[in-house]
Order: C-alpha cells, then structure tokens, then sequence
C-alpha cells in the first residue's frame, strides 16, 4: 500500500455532509457570542459602557476584555465579548455598546518606506566574504532591481473559534478550531488560573475531529477562546463563539510582507558571485525580521544583507504556510532571473548551473529542474526576454526553486489489538485535510496486513495520547513514527501469543492479507481474528512513540516549480496556461494525497501571485476588503493544467517520511512573476500581479 | 484570445422567483397562506399585497429533504442560519455570509442558491434540499463518490456546497464541458485549491448520473 494512490479514508464523511466541525457543533442551550473590535487602527479606550447590552433580553454574559485605559494596536482588535441566545440578538447587543477613543497616529502601508518615520527600525547588517569587491569586478555582470509581496493573510474557510462547555464547575469541554488539538489545554488552563478561575489542565478537554483550513494561523487558543470559556462560565451555558469573517481576515492571522533593492552578480559564464539586499516588510506592530536570503543559494561566497522591520498598526502576523519562504523565493528567485537575462542566458541552463551553490540539494535541483523542464515543455515554448511571441497575448515561462524541514514532531499513539480482532489506534493529532487520518490508517494496515476498513483510527481529541502540532509540516514524520513503531510492537505481541500454535518461533511469522503465517509457507497460517482469539480476555495494548528507535524519517527537501504563463498587454490579465512541481519528501505513504498537497499549494500560490492582498486604507486604518469578493481566491477556472511529480525511487525513497504540507507552497509567486518578465520583456515588481500593475510595468517600460 | 464564458448557475435573485423587492413589496412568496392565516401567533397579518411578517419570531414551517419542520424565527434569519442553528442541519457552511463563496449552497426547487442570501421565510413553500439529501439508505450520492474516487476535498470545508453545487449543476446540464463545468461551478471557492480533483470527478458523476445509477 505504501506509495499507491489511496483514497482519503475521511472523503465519505467530508462530501456527504456528515463531517462535524467546531463551527458545527450545536449543544443543548447553547449561546452564541460576538465581538466588538475596535474601529481605529491606534487608539486609546476612554470610556467603556456595556450596561445597555448587558440588561438586554436574551443577553447572558458580558466580557470586558479590554477596558478603558487600554491602548489598541490595530483596527479589529477585541474589546468586548457579548454571549446571548441568537447570533442576531448577540449582533444587536454590541450596537449598544457606548465606547470612546482617543485617536492615536497610526501606520498602517509599509512600502513607501519614506513614510514610515519611526516606525521603522534598523534590524541588523549580515555580511560574508568581500561583496564590496566582488561587485566592482569590471568582469562582472551586475542585475539590480526592486522586488516585493505584499501582506496576505491566511483565510481559511472555517473562522476561528471555538465552543466552551462547563459540564461541572472545574471540568471544562472545548471544540476548537485548531491545528494544535494537544496544546489547547495547557494554554486554556494557564489562561484561566491568571482569571483566578481554577481548572486543571487534566480536566480541560479539547475536540477536534475535522478543522476548516488552518495554514499555521490556528496553533493558539487565542485570547477570543480564552474569553470563550470564560463567557461560557458567567452564563452557566455552552457558548459557541466563531469569528465573523470579516474580523477573522482582519485580526486572525496575516503572512508578513516583504519588499527588498536587490543587487546581484555574477561571472559572464553565470556563475553567481555576489549577492546585496536591502529588505523591510511588516507583520503588524511586531515588524518583521528578514527572510532567509540569499534564499536557496546559500553558497554564495560574497553577501551582504540589510533589514529594516517596520511596525504597522495592522493585525499581527501568523505562521503563513511555510513562513518566510515565499517572500525569501520572490526576492531572491526574480532578482536571479533579471540576472540570467542580463546575462542572456536561459534561466533553466542557468538555475542548473549554479545548483551547487544550494548546498547538499545541489543534485536532487539539477533532477527536478530537468523533470520539470520536461513537463512544461521548456524548449518548445521558452524565448529569450528580448523576443516576445508573436500576436495580441504575451506567453512566458518562469522557474522558481526552494527547501524546506520537515521532520517529523513528538508524537504517542496507543495501539489496541482487541480479542475480537478489532483495531484501534488513538493520537491526540489533527488532520487539517493533509491526509493525517489517510497516512496513519494506512501505515497501521500495512503492518498488521490487514484493509484500510479493520483499522478504526481515533484522533482530534485530548483524551488520547499527544502529538505535536500540524506546523512545520512535522506531521507525517511524527505521527507515521509512532504508529509504525505502536503496530510492529502490538503485533510483535500478538505473534508471540499465536507462535505456539503454529509451531515456528514467533520471528518466523508475518502479517499479510488478513492473516498471521509462517514465512514462505502460507499454508500454516490463521486468520486475523482467529488469532486475535487467543488473546483471551485482554487485549494488546501498545504506546508507540516519536522519536524511538531505529531511524523512521528525515528532514530536509527540495523542490522546483515552473510556470508558463499568458498576458494580455492591453488589460493587464495575466492567464496561467500550465505550472508544473517537481517535488521530493522523501518516502511517499499515499501518493494521491501527496499529489493533492501540491496540486493545492500549486492554486494558494496562483492566488498569493495574482489575487490576493490586504488592501489597508491610510486614512482610516482599516482593512479595505475584509470579504471574500474583494479578498479574491482562484476559482476553479483560474488555474490551467496543473501538473505534479513527485521525486520517488532510489535516493528518495531510503530518507524515510519528511513532510510536505509547506514545501510547494513556496515557489508558485516566484515561477509567475519570472514567467510575466518572460513574456513581456519588462518586470513587474511586486506580488499580487494585478492587470493594473502589469499595466504599469509595461507604460515604464524598463527591465529591472 | 477571448474565452466565451457562460452565465455561472447558481444566481440568487431571479425576478421570477424569490428577489428581495417583490419580498420588501410584500408580493405573496410563501404559497401557503392557509397557514398565514390561521397561524395562531399572529406575528404575521394575512396574505396579500400588504402582507408583514414580524419584527420578532414568526412560525413557519421549512421543508427540508422531503420533511416538513417548524420553526419560530425572526424574518432575518437566513435560510443558511435557519438549517445550522435552529435545525442542526450542518452540511451547509459558513464562510463568508456574503452570497460569494458558495460554501452555504443548497437547492430551492431545483435550482442550487446561497442559503445565506435566502431568508428563512422567503424559502418557506419551497422545496429545499441540502447535501444530507444527497444520500440514501447510507449510500453516497455519484458526485459524492466521484469527489472521493479524485480527492477532490481536502479540509472539507467548501466540500459540501460544490457536492450540491455540483449535482444541480448536472442536473442541468449532463453533458458539460469542461469549460462548462469550470463556469458553472465558479460560485463556489476553494482555500486548500482542491480543484484538480474537482474537475475529474464533475466528469465522472456526469457520467454516473447518466447510467441511471444516480439518486435522483
């Protein structure tokens, strides 16, 4: 099984409605609350009146959760939290809230760094090697440019939140909305003991079988959660309190941007030599610190980069999906790209060339370049920059390359081989619609030789054993681990109970196709459930563990994705026709959900290149398109033919599970914004690539 | 190079069914007014041109996969608030409340809407069928299993708003297109970019549905 195309154990639930998620539960008295954020961007609370809401019919509880004196850092932020019997009453009730502000100067755009006053702040120079003379070389070839992504954010189609439910005064039932199932706890419980509300973290219990989205903005309880139970406990009832979304885009999570004068160059044979960057960007009032650059190409031998962290009045960052790396491959992949055009070279013989400065990836880039190279049709449809196709629409290619971790987290899983023949495993993990449940099911069958359907997985709940977090794309690594190491001990047990009556020492025995056999003779053999008889009344029961013994995965890939690309010159739309990912993690346990991870990385990457931007207004501080109409998304006729290869086989294979949740989720901006400056000859130099900027671009007319 | 796109299906205010001015004109859409008038809380006046429901909660009674159920509901109330909250009808999701991302879609007399541009009173006399619908005895429905068959879900979130989206879409049209399907189904978006997989499985329960192996 392992490596096949397997479909998601989960699909029958998830299409047919039956799937419940936090959003969805519906408990017996349950209130619904709301929440007043505040309307400007930096402000301080003068004065605080609930009174109104409070005494209105069908309101039960109240929460303070910024008073007056408390100083606000960004249009949405939380202030007050009303739980009431309809989501409409609950509506109504903030409408009478009285509150005023004193309004405080804010900033709330980042890139014209000229504006930015004090809010902008040196965050270090990182030097190596000579630049400064590498630079002067009168041999080198020199490309220097602007280049920027703008702040999204993360827009998971479920919102945050959760459902709090007392079920007695210090036993505390949560459903959260989360990627972090086993870490709920301990931050409820410590949150709520500084409120002088005394719980254990043993009786907080979290929920979460399904989750709508997560991309890394949903590891914490949230300070709206923790004033979710606390809500829950003044009302002395249930409470479900899911952002709105237009709160939820404004305040639950944003990917910080990045904006950077890049210089680079290299010798005329396209050997890079030297690399200079000056960056800024934002993640809210926190700034931002630097993205990994020179990105990929580390072994340049001379660099030097310069960062500035601007602090905005604007919702803070989150983990976005790979943190740090689209921005690092935007600023890094398109100033190369205006370096292979300087150089008049062809950025596939270019990128291949200098795959030896990428470190000990060097040789898997060279094999997924021409992999890719060869899907997309690189030599039929790539022209130099100079030529452009002929006729009213502009086609170009693009390529863009980079790495990612993986390995797998801290994960337990309990094994249960049951008398009866049933199996059952138990993980505190969470499957964000990465497959975990597929993966797990799957490893489990495979060791104890049994079909997908005998395997009955239980996760998305504190009363199993923890794991760790669904971030860093740790997971398959870490719950894989455990459950391969939990099944081969539990069915280590159970050949030891049924060794006897085959007659063969227990390591002369094998689990294949529903049965306990003798190794190469099939004939002296029982049934799963005969042998699971002889359990008698107690059943195995097994924890496995990661890490443990004997090396089950790794870290560390690679990854290139390449873009072929439409524009029309006179509206500025640019048109994917094809993007192709040639990408590795190392052993692929169900190859279809594998595929589906990039497939999907491959449209959230259309989307950050195109579509996709926080749009804050300067005058009022606020966010312009807290929707889902002006906050775009692909749609399904925005993506062309999209192809996926996953790099499997000798040296791929040997390096154990490494997770992919991120990894191709990097390169898409980098591969469009390299195919635009293909197709047009011109650079457009900032992420999302609208029709007005192209339009922009090409009445300017400069190549970078 | 201009592509001829179609008109995407699944529209929400259609001048001969249910648009919000004849409703704020008060233009009769629910059908039964036998039970407008005997209707013993009396939030509502009789039907006709002059017909009010409301402020406060107003009985009505939503027909939902083929069962009535009657609920006490303020005229706000959407069709997509009415079936989550008050029905424990939870396929139908929550997204943007908006009528843009066609997470809530469910079918009113065949024709697939936004349950949350609907409001509850609006629906009622109507038929209205949700992706719970979809199923029978326990079995998937076609466009199910194709969505299963070409992981076209992932977080699952948007999964059942395109399944019924999907289905009416079929409905009329059997034979699509792949450009067609790409139209048709443009109401409905995606975060986690499932529709590679979409896309095969639309063609798939076409064909399914066509072999008189569907539910209805």
């Amino acid at each position: 099984m392992i490596g096949q195309r397997i479909s998601r154990v989960d699909g029958p639930a998830k299409t047919s409605g039956q799937a419940k998620y936090t959003y969805d539960v519906n408990l017996p008295g349950m209130l619904y609350a709301k929440i007043l954020g505040s309307p400007y961007a930096h402000a301080k609370i003068t004065a605080l009146d609930t009174s109104a809401a409070e005494s209105m019919p069908g309101v039960k509880a109240v929460r303070k959760i910024q008073d007056v004196g408390a100083e606000i850092q960004w249009a949405g932020d939380e202030i007050v939290a009303v739980a009431a019997e309809s989501e409409d009453t609950a509506r109504d009730a903030l409408d009478k809230i009285k509150i005023e502000f004193e309004q405080l100067p804010f900033l709330v755009n980042e890139e014209d760094l000229s504006r930015a006053g004090d809010h902008a702040k040196a965050a270090g120079t990182e030097k190596s090697g000579d630049p400064d003379k590498a630079f002067s070389d009168p041999e080198a070839v020199i490309s220097e440019g602007y280049y920027g992504i703008a702040t999204i954010t993360h827009c998971c189609l479920e919102s945050h939140g959760s459902v709090a439910d007392w079920t007695a005064p210090d036993t505390l039932k949560t459903y959260f909305s989360t990627q972090n199932v086993s870490g709920i706890p301990g931050e409820v419980g410590e949150a709520l003991r500084q409120a002088n509300i005394d719980v254990k973290n043993n009786n907080i219990e979290t929920i979460c079988q399904y989750v709508g989205g997560g991309f890394g903005s949903k590891f914490s309880a949230d300070r709206w959660g923790v004033e979710n139970a606390r809500l829950a406990k003044l009302a002395n009832k249930p409470v479900k309190l899911l952002l709105e979304r237009d709160i939820d885009l404004i305040v639950a999570g944003a990917r910080p941007s990045s904006y950077a004068k890049v210089k680079v160059a290299a010798k005329k044979d396209g050997t890079i030599v030297a690399w200079q960057s000056d960056s800024w960007g934002t993640g809210g009032p926190a700034g931002t610190t630097m993205p990994p650059l020179p990105y990929v190409f580390t072994g340049i031998p001379n660099k030097v980069t310069r960062h500035t962290s601007v602090s905005t009045n604007t919702g803070p960052a989150r983990a976005w999906r790979a943190p740090n790396h689209p921005q690092a491959a935007v600023l890094t992949m398109c100033a190369l790209d205006d370096l292979a055009a300087k150089l008049k070279m062809d950025p596939l013989e270019f990128f291949s060339k200098n795959a030896d400065l990428a470190g000990e990836r060097g040789k898997v880039y060279q094999e997924e370049l021409q992999k890719a190279a060869e899907l997309i049709e690189w030599q039929k449809y790539w022209h130099p920059r100079g030529q452009q196709t002929p006729g009213s629409m502009k086609r170009g290619l693009g390529i863009s390359l980079h790495t990612w971790g993986g390995r797998g987290h801290n994960s337990s899983c309990n094994v249960n081989i049951h008398p009866d023949g049933s199996v059952e495993l138990d993980l505190g993990s969470q499957d964000l619609g990465t497959g975990t449940r597929t993966v797990i099911t799957i490893v489990a069958a495979e060791t104890l030789g049994l079909p997908l359907e005998a395997i009955q997985l239980n996760i998305g709940d504190t009363k199993y054993p923890p794991s760790g977090a669904s971030g860093g794309s740790t997971t398959v690594g870490g719950v894989s681990a455990s459950s391969r190491r939990g099944c081969v001990d539990a069915r280590d047990q159970l050949f030891a109970v049924v060794a006897p009556s085959l007659g063969v020492p227990a390591d002369q025995l094998i689990a294949a196709e529903g049965k306990i056999q003798v190794k190469g003779d099939s004939s002296k053999s029982l049934t799963w459930k005969q042998a699971c008889a002889k359990l008698g009344v107690k059943s195995i029961q097994v924890t496995g563990k990661n890490p443990g013994p004997c090396s089950l995965g790794s870290s560390g890939v690679g990854g290139v994705e390449m873009a072929d690309v439409s524009v029309d010159p006179e509206t500025g739309i640019v048109k994917i026709n094809k993007m192709v990912c040639a990408q590795d993690c190392g052993l692929i346990i169900d190859l279809k959900t594998a595929e589906s991870q990039c497939y999907g990385a491959l449209i959230m990457g259309i989307t950050y290149a195109l579509f996709e931007q926080k749009i804050m207004d300067d005058v009022t501080g606020r966010m312009l398109n807290p929707d889902m109409e002006f906050y775009k998304l692909a749609g399904i006729g925005d993506i062309g033919e999209l192809v996926v290869h996953m790099m499997t086989g000798p040296g791929y294979d040997e390096r154990g599970t490494i997770g992919l949740g991120e990894p191709p989720v990097i390169s898409p901006g980098a591969a469009i914004s390299n195919a635009v400056a293909n197709a047009l000859g011109v650079r457009v130099p900032t992420l999302p690539i609208t029709p007005e900027k192209v339009l922009a671009a090409l009445e300017k007319g400069e190549i970078s | 190079m201009r592509r001829k796109k179609q008109k995407p299906e699944s529209v929400t205010a259609r001048k001969d069914n249910f648009s919000r001015r004849d409703f704020l004109k008060g233009a009769s859409v629910a059908v039964s007014s036998g039970l407008l008038v005997t209707e013993a809380k009396a939030a509502r006046s009789p039907a006709g041109p002059e017909a009010v429901a409301g402020p406060g909660r107003v009985a009505m009674t939503l027909k939902v996969n083929g069962r009535p159920h009657k609920v006490n509901l303020e005229p706000r109330v959407t069709l997509l608030d009415a079936l989550r909250d008050y029905l424990d009808i939870t396929g139908a999701k929550k997204v943007c409340d908006r009528g843009v991302c066609g997470a809530c879609t469910v079918i009113l007399d065949g024709k697939p809407v936004y349950a949350c541009n609907v409001l509850a009173i609006q629906a009622e006399g109507h038929e209205i069928v949700t992706v719970e619908g979809l199923t029978h005895a326990g079995q998937l429905h076609p466009v199910m299993s194709a969505f299963v068959e070409h992981d076209g879900q992932q977080c699952g979130f948007c999964t059942p708003g395109f399944v019924v989206a999907c289905k009416a879409f079929l409905d009329k049209h059997p034979n699509p297109t792949m450009d067609e399907i790409e139209a048709g189904l443009g109401g409905n978006l995606c975060r986690c970019g499932t529709y590679v997989g979409i896309r095969p499985a639309v063609l798939e329960a076409a064909q399914a549905m066509k072999g008189g192996k569907a539910n209805a």
